[in-house]
């Protein structure tokens, strides 16, 4: 049951893009496509769920009883910046069309600010390993419901006549807005 | 002449929220008063600062194969400078902006900056790079948290201009991306106007 509350707050509640502005980045600009919002959904879940268990392990495991939580960010930048580039020659080598379909998002994930923010937010939760997999889980669905839902209004978006002034980036805010606005609905269900 | 050309084109020209549309995180998290933005921007534009001077020093000795992660560690050293500075002399501020303080590393203006301009400058242009596109976010951050503030509690800079409750919806999520969406569109007008 606490797991599933876990899911249900990081999916709806206090989804990361909406509510917590992480990820924003990728949210605006690879949201054009439903079919490329799917694929950085799948890079991002793969990566997030296994940056957060290293960097957990790592954060108890060494930085905790050496007293060096102050080199907090930069070892887990780096934690996240060589598993892309691990999980990137892996996936070459053992599953070519999955590397195919992940393959040109996994570059863009290292400067993924949801990525670094989850794990952060993770130790900082005090989650138990388990938590801390699982809530991060629940945030790379988060991300991905947010993402492809907005993909799936933008592909709708270009076929409107939008004033001119507002075509592109501005339109795709407002409708962010109202996005966010929609999932402030879900504040009173946990 | 030209040094202040880099300088300046950060400023408007180049504005890193409102023409480039980088650094959204911060831009929209932390933006919910003023003085938040002002401190968020002043916090990047330092790192910014700093890490294109680091990176204009040393590009000649980074293969070129690394450079990327070798970015990030230089960029991080600055971060974690910012956080440990800010935790002591800035406790409240540091409170407010939160995640967002460890989430310098990962905003795309820093990392962009020194890629796309540290990494084949000179010293000297490389720090006025970093200061102007620093300074041009600032601006935006400010503007945007000013705007929000007002509109949301009726307050300039912490100060009560109204009293009462303001629309509320400004200072919640949904309000920073409808603040920020109509900004583009008035820097836009402005910018048209001006050439």
């Amino acid at each position: 049951m606490e797991y599933i509350l876990i899911i249900i707050t990081a999916v709806f509640v206090s989804n990361i893009v909406l509510n917590q502005f992480l990820g924003i980045c990728p949210f605006i600009g690879v949201s054009s496509k439903v079919e490329t919002a799917v694929g950085m959904t799948g890079a991002v879940t793969f990566v997030m769920v296994l940056s957060t268990l290293a960097t957990y392990l790592i954060y108890k495991a060494v930085l905790v009883p050496l007293d060096l939580v102050y080199m907090e960010t930069i070892t887990f930048i780096l934690v996240i910046a060589s598993l892309v580039q691990l999980v990137e020659i892996i996936l070459k080598k053992i599953s070519p069309p999955l590397y195919q379909a992940l393959g040109i998002f996994l570059p863009l994930i290292t400067t993924n600010c949801a990525v670094l923010g989850v794990a952060v937010l993770t130790v900082q939760k005090d989650f138990s390993l388990l938590g801390g997999v699982v809530y991060a889980f629940g945030n790379a669905l988060g991300f991905g419901l947010a993402l492809i839902t907005f993909s799936g209004i933008r592909e709708q978006l270009d076929l409107l006549k939008v004033p001119a002034r507002l075509k592109g980036v501005p339109i795709a805010f407002i409708v962010a807005g109202l996005m966010a606005l929609a999932f402030m609905g879900f504040a009173g269900i946990v | 002449m030209n040094q202040w050309k880099n300088f300046s084109k950060g400023l408007l020209k180049e504005n890193a929220v409102f023409v480039l549309i980088l650094g959204m995180c911060p831009t929209l998290g932390v933006t919910t008063s003023a003085v938040n933005g002002l401190g968020m921007g002043l916090a990047t534009t330092f790192v910014l600062v700093m890490s294109n001077m680091v990176v204009s020093m040393v590009k000649n000795m980074i293969p070129d194969k690394v450079r990327i992660p070798a970015f990030i560690v230089i960029i991080a050293a600055f971060v974690t400078v910012v956080e440990l500075v800010m935790r002591g002399y800035a406790p409240a501020l540091f409170e407010a902006l939160g995640i967002f303080i460890p989430l310098i590393v990962v905003n795309c203006v820093v990392l962009g900056r020194a890629e796309a301009f540290a990494s084949k400058n000179t010293v000297l242009s490389s720090v006025l790079d970093g200061a102007g596109i620093g300074l041009g976010f600032t601006m935006a951050l400010t503007i945007l948290g000013t705007v929000r503030e007002l509109l949301g509690s009726g307050a300039f800079f912490g100060m009560k201009l109204i009293s009462g409750d303001g629309l509320l919806l400004f200072i919640l999520p949904p309000g920073a991306f409808l603040a920020l969406g109509y900004l583009i569109v008035l820097a836009n007008m402005i910018k048209e106007k001006t050439n």
